[in-house]
């Protein structure tokens, strides 16, 4: 068996990415912020999809991601703390706030399939979506601004902030390319395809298909928050919009987009969405929605296995 | 306090609204097993054209009741013109990819129409509101209501009963239950399943279209009208059953119910009451109200 | 050619798409100064931009090609600003806040834009504004009603040439209370989204102050786009209430007045719309008669008869053929406002182009003219403007709808004094004095 190269790919990869960050101009590092955040999400979709799964609400915990901290410190009047101004705690507090009601809702959810599954995270979702509406303490549909001045605890320069903020983002998408690959490459993580395959063999042969799912639920929904938690502090602004199914929507147009055959593959498929749409909008500003819907049919007529399949041979989903 | 008979009232209306809509997506799902998100924008582009044909109806000074008819029209040339065109040039080439994909083709679909309704009608708002008022008002219970939205009532009724009966005791229809049931082996027994899904999606468009139709003199017809239906829609198709059309009827009585009684009641609850209700529905019967027992394979 | 001619050109292009006419790239036969490139958000698509986006971007269109032909009454009658064209450069603002604060730094680091007028969603002009801060960049909001802007931060780079929508609800409270001094229940439904929940909460707040013991009926909050009201308005019908509160816009308002007149309700309640005159201008004498109507500032209907407002009402008719809607005049007012700052900055600066800076410290406490009559940058530090407000009940005259009973309110008796939040002014009485 060949030894598996990826983490050395992943260690350069890293490097190029943080060192060819601060040649790009500004504009360039917020839209690779925002992709690779949302790259993330797209990631935790690869994982469920991987088990047959696909999540319309994914935006639950892309929203708690990016909303835990900040509405804690609100909610309970706390000081701007390290909690809630930090570019490495803040996106970390909202995928374990995120990771904790995926294990809770995971109970539930894992017993359901195909567009049940589908339809009842949509449900949470917007259940989510409902509340904060609701909450004119978290400024209801405007929702608020938020800050970060430091980054593990060290104080950030002016000026700093955003290579500060893009350089935390590229850490946090290779550590997850990392964890993500040994995960898949691990005995949990090869019962994926398993069960989307056929779940009564998989239970047949002595493993929990209940345990597996969740699993892969759970930490969908970590790397859902992380990613939340980062693109609000790109953007500097939250609101419940987070929540919505079209956000969900989007998240699972780019996993489709992307495909399923290799862990880097959302975020390539992340970085080419936002462009087409930012490229949509600025040249087609009446018909952006044409554009992106004629590029989908595209992609999947002819690269079914997602873009990914453009540069390996290996064109199967995995 | 509201009286219990106007939340009845009031919910029986929005249901009959809700049903039509949901029934062609049932239906969709149940012969296809495509979950068409689509379908918000051909209920869109019934209500336009619906409200073009009426608007152009009363500046050509004709008959004010004929305008009625003109909305079973306006859903049958959506129905006869879209439907073909989206399933014939499009779908038919995608069957056989995963539901997900299929999905998402129907998602692409609905991104290109809502550009190309904007491209004909713009962004400003069409209302065609003559038909609304023109039977007058009823009062049931206290309250008034238009005789339009009686009228409602009875065209979803006389939809629902109609679809039933030709689906259980004309020779077509049998051919589609039979299809949905197990769609492998009705094509080993000689069953053009080709045609049979061309005439659903065809029936199912123009369903949306006629909900979208009977909407349009009510509501001022704007860009994006498609987008709050689809979930809506989906909520009660999830809850009724999929591809099951007493399950469409109760779905949507009971989500119309639902929210009437919390406008009525407990306004504040009215944003979430759907998705609550969905989730409820769920956990309890976790394929929907009315499933069939499905076989599994091994 | 000037490839930044071509950049306009690419933009209105589009434009064409829906059969508007061609835009004529403004003619200018002196071209000794550099154009000025202002970036315009407005909604272009959505449910917004048929009521709002595109009266303000037509009011933009028309108000940059007169300024540039020199045809704006005084004191604006200099070319441009300042003698330099103006280009405009239209971004959408569909999509959420997280594409409006992408696209914000795209115009100004990618297009390199001079200043950025926009932004009629409050979500987006709280997301935009400690990017305007970030990015150095002039920026006016001329729409958005959140009163948090400035009641919640210090703004160097940021202005604001709208009142809130404190002052709609405050005067709308005023008005029904002078109308129905024998007001005993009211009730209120309004979209469930920040600007319907804070509409009504100044609404509410007012009403129990000017009218202590009144009742509330119902408040119903039907979700944003809902289109049917059905149950809405059998709740209101049944809750008996005198006057129902609404700010309600685009289709939701159009779908109320088509749902609810014919089952009686405008007759049974006075409905007051706060947010009301563009769906007057679309709707017409179907908006039944004595419905209290508010076009969130001195605007259409009640714009002051002076040479401002008669220049801009024809030149917007005859480019449009219908009348200008408040988020037109308030899309001049705007510009107007730039115009102003800048050219006193010119001025004080010797007739040379000014620089940033110093447009913001000539815009700053500026009181300048506009259509619908006096601004005033007296809130926030002298970055918020003040205007009074008007309303008047709908009333057919001769086939055509007019309104009547115009109540006019100075800014003094609607709006909050510097440093003091909406929501304790209204709760302490609207007291003036600190």
């Amino acid at each position: 068996m060949k030894a598996d190269r990826t983490p050395l790919w992943l260690g350069i990869g890293l490097a190029v990415f943080l060192g060819g960050g601060w040649l790009i101009p500004a504009w360039a590092q917020s839209l690779a912020i925002l992709a690779l955040g949302k790259g993330l999400v797209v990631l935790g979709l690869l994982l469920l999809m991987r088990c047959g799964l696909v999540s319309f609400g994914q935006g639950l915990y892309y929203c708690l991601g990016a909303y835990a901290a900040v509405s804690i410190s609100k909610i309970f009047n706390l000081p701007p703390s390290l909690l809630t101004s930090d570019a490495v705690v803040m996106p970390l507090a909202g995928g374990i706030v995120a990771g904790a009601v995926a294990f809770v809702l995971g109970f539930l959810l894992a017993n359901y399939r195909s567009i049940f599954f589908a339809m009842l995270s949509l449900a949470f979702s917007m259940i989510l979506y409902g509340l904060l509406i609701k909450m004119s303490v978290l400024g209801s549909s405007d929702g608020f601004n938020i800050t970060y001045g430091t980054a593990a605890g060290i104080r950030l320069a002016p000026g700093a902030h955003l290579f500060a903020l893009y350089a935390v983002s590229v850490a946090m998408v290779f550590a997850a390319l990392l964890g993500a690959h040994r995960f898949l490459s691990s005995h949990t993580g090869r019962l994926g395809p398993a069960i989307r395959d056929n779940e009564l063999r998989v239970e047949y042969m002595g493993a929990s298909v209940r345990n597996v799912v969740h699993l892969n639920y759970v930490a969908a929904a970590v790397l859902s928050g992380v990613g939340g938690g980062l693109v609000a502090l790109s953007i500097g602004h939250i609101d419940p919009d987070l929540a919505y199914w079209t956000t969900s929507g989007e998240f699972v147009f780019v996993a489709i987009l992307s495909g399923t055959t290799n862990v880097a593959a959302p975020f390539l498929g992340s970085l080419i969405f936002e462009w087409i749409k930012s490229v949509a909008y600025q040249y087609t500003p009446y018909t952006w929605q044409l554009v992106l819907g004629v590029a989908l049919l595209l992609v999947i007529m002819f690269l079914p296995a997602g873009l990914w399949s453009l540069f390996g041979r290996r064109g199967k989903g995995a | 306090m509201a009286s219990l008979v106007s939340v009845l009232i009031d919910g029986i209306i929005y249901s009959s609204y809700l049903f039509i809509i949901a029934l062609g997506l049932t239906l969709i799902y149940g012969v296809m097993k495509i979950l068409n998100m689509a379908h918000g924008s051909l209920y869109a582009l019934g209500a336009y054209v619906a409200a073009t044909l009426i608007g152009a109806w009363f500046n050509a000074g004709l008959n004010p009741y004929g305008s009625l008819a003109l909305l079973a029209l306006s859903a049958l040339l959506v129905g006869v013109i879209a439907g073909p065109i989206i399933e014939r040039g499009l779908l038919r080439f995608m069957y056989g990819k995963d539901e997900i994909v299929l999905i998402l083709v129907t998602y692409s679909i609905f991104l290109i129409l809502e550009d190309v309704i904007k491209l004909i009608w713009g962004v400003e708002s069409y209302t065609a509101f003559q038909p609304y008022g023109l039977l007058g008002n009823i009062d049931i219970g206290a309250l008034p209501y238009t005789v339009y939205d009686a009228l409602l009532v009875v065209v979803a009724v006389l939809v629902g009963v109609a679809v039933t009966f030709v689906l259980t005791r004309t020779r077509q229809g049998k051919l589609l239950v039979a299809v949905i049931h197990d769609r492998e082996i009705s094509a080993a027994m000689g069953i053009n399943v080709g045609r049979v899904y061309f005439i659903t999606f065809t029936i199912g468009t123009m369903l949306a279209a006629l909900g979208g139709a009977l909407i349009a003199p009510k509501v001022s017809v704007v860009p994006a009208m498609g987008v709050e239906v689809i979930v809506l829609a989906f909520a009660v198709v999830v809850i009724g059953g999929l591809g099951s059309l007493p399950g469409a009827a109760l779905g949507a009585l009971i989500v119309g119910l639902v929210r009437s009684a919390a406008v009525h009641y407990l306004p504040e609850v009215e944003l979430f009451s759907i998705y609550l209700v969905m989730a409820l529905v769920l956990i309890v019967r976790p394929k929907g109200l009315f499933s069939a027992a499905e076989a599994r394979k091994i | 050619m000037n490839t930044r001619r071509k950049l306009v050109t690419v933009a209105t292009a589009s434009a064409l798409a829906l059969g508007l006419a061609a835009f004529a790239a403004p003619a200018s036969a002196q071209e000794k100064e550099k154009p000025i490139r202002i970036g315009v958000v407005t909604f272009l698509s959505g449910a917004a931009a048929g009521p709002f986006g595109v009266p303000a971007r037509n009011g933009a269109e028309v108000a940059a090609e007169a300024l540039n032909g020199g045809k704006v009454p005084a004191p604006y009658t200099a070319a441009g600003l300042g003698g330099a064209p103006i280009e405009l450069l239209f971004v959408d603002e569909a999509g959420g806040t997280t594409k409006q604060v992408n696209e914000f730094r795209n115009l100004v680091q990618r297009d390199n834009v001079d200043l950025v007028i926009g932004y009629i969603s409050s979500g987006d002009c709280l997301a935009v504004a400690p990017v305007a801060e970030e990015l150095k960049r002039l920026t006016v909001f001329f729409d958005c009603g959140t009163p948090r802007i400035f009641e919640d931060a210090s703004y160097k780079y940021l202005f604001r040439t709208g009142a809130t929508a404190t002052m709609d609800n405050t005067a709308a409270a005023l008005y029904v209370t002078e109308m129905k001094p024998a007001l005993k229940k009211f009730a209120g439904i309004n979209q469930n989204y920040a600007w319907g929940q804070d509409s009504w909460n100044d609404f509410e707040a007012a009403m129990k102050v000017l009218k202590p013991g009144v009742d509330m009926g119902t408040s119903q909050m039907p979700k944003l786009l809902a289109g049917q009201y059905g149950a809405e308005i059998s709740a209101l019908l049944t809750s008996g209430a005198d006057v129902v509160h609404s700010s309600f816009w685009g289709g939701d308002a159009e779908a109320l007045i088509l749902q609810g007149a014919p089952r009686g309700l405008f007759k049974k309640s006075t409905i007051v719309m706060t947010a009301g005159e563009p769906t007057l201008v679309r709707l017409g004498t179907q908006v039944p008669e004595g419905t209290v109507i508010g076009a969130r500032g001195p605007f259409n209907m009640f714009a002051p008869d002076n040479e401002l407002n008669r220049w801009f009402r024809k030149a917007y008719e005859d480019r449009y053929a219908v009348v200008p809607s408040y988020p037109a005049y308030k899309m001049v007012q705007a510009i107007l406002g730039v115009k102003a700052a800048w050219e006193k900055a010119q001025a004080a600066n010797g007739g040379k182009r000014p620089s940033q800076d110093q447009v913001i410290a000539a815009f700053e406490n500026l009181s300048f003219e506009g259509p619908g009559g006096k601004v005033d940058m007296a809130l926030g530090k002298g970055h918020q403007a003040v205007q009074g407000t008007a309303y008047g009940i709908t009333k057919n005259v001769g086939g055509k709808v007019t309104v009547v009973n115009v109540k006019r309110y100075p800014a003094s008796r609607v709006t909050p004094p510097d440093g003091v939040k909406s929501e304790e002014w209204i709760k302490s009485g609207f007291k003036t004095a600190k």
